[in-house]
């Protein structure tokens, strides 16, 4: 478990970042997007924040159980989820409408070279984000993620290239829950919550980019270029 | 002979696990080439051949725990 501390130097230079909102796109069109950004950040330097929601899917990480996927890939097929196995840590996800999933492509020898640190780091800007809508949550000891009490709101699981990061992280917004019941999420015995859920209301996706690109902003030193 | 060994991954990370290997012994190796890629918690990381060469040795298994600064293979330049 990480318990260190990593001072951004308020001198340091802004890292130029585009950001890109690729709105709802599948998940096979997202994911060799990424792997094409990791190298254009190790080729010309500059980092990506890609904003995305996506059509139901599950993904299984390298960590993956498949005993966390509680049904069968035919009755999850029948339901319009798509499955994939990817190279990202941690277990079982799933992604749907109504979730924003933020891939931030860093270079992590801007931030310490330090997976836990950054893995912290983006906890931190997910609870911020919710600080902004009035929800308060927090983190659970030994469990990578954001909670609103005892259920989960966000997921979180890297890669990283060269010191490059790819996948990020994935916050229910207005996301539909039932669709959880086909997983164990992260191979936990945890109930997803929303923050429509939380608040009895829905929220217009586009005001919640705004504020994780904010928040993305004044924690990782960025200077944002793009839309 | 270089040695190829598990890089720092940060404060308070004493081991990861072999999740893939990429290459096989007497594989032709780039230096940009992701050789294998290990896992922790929540994150992969993917160690670089750093060195062109041939592959001569793979010293671990997948599914394996290893130290950070443990000999993970060895690349003939």
């Amino acid at each position: 478990m990480w318990s260190g501390v990593f001072h951004m130097n308020k001198t340091m230079s802004l890292l130029k970042t585009q950001v890109l909102d690729l709105g709802t796109i599948d998940y096979a069109q997202a994911y060799p997007l990424q792997k094409s950004h990791v190298q254009q950040v190790l080729s010309q330097g500059i980092q990506t924040l890609l904003l995305c929601e996506h059509p139901p899917v599950i993904t299984l990480g390298r960590l993956a159980d498949e005993k966390n996927l509680l049904v069968s890939s035919h009755l999850i097929k029948e339901r319009g989820v798509s499955l994939y196995p990817i190279d990202r840590g941690g277990d079982i996800t799933l992604h749907a409408p109504g979730q924003l999933v933020v891939y931030p492509i860093f270079d992590l020898r801007h931030y310490g070279k330090d997976l836990h640190l950054f893995l912290h780091k983006l906890e931190q800007v997910i609870i911020d984000l919710l600080a902004d809508f009035g929800i308060v949550a927090g983190r659970q000891s030994g469990r990578t993620g954001v909670w609103y009490q005892d259920q989960k709101i966000a997921s979180l699981g890297i890669g990283v290239r060269q010191w490059v990061s790819y996948h990020g992280f994935a916050v229910n917004i207005n996301t539909d829950l039932n669709l959880f019941s086909l997983i164990k999420p992260c191979g936990l015995d945890v109930s997803m919550t929303s923050m429509a859920k939380i608040k009895g209301r829905i929220y217009p996706m586009e005001e919640i980019k705004e504020k994780v690109i904010q928040q993305m902003t004044q924690h990782f030193n960025l200077q944002t270029q793009g839309s | 002979m270089t040695k190829i060994t598990l890089p720092e991954l940060g404060e308070g990370i004493d081991q990861a696990t072999v999740a893939c290997i990429h290459f096989r012994q007497g594989d032709t190796i780039e230096q940009e080439d992701d050789l294998l890629e290990v896992v922790t918690d929540k994150a992969t990381f993917n160690v670089a051949a750093g060195t062109a060469g041939v592959v001569k040795e793979i010293l671990v298994k997948e599914h394996q725990e290893v130290k950070i600064g443990e000999t993970l293979a060895l690349i003939e330049p």
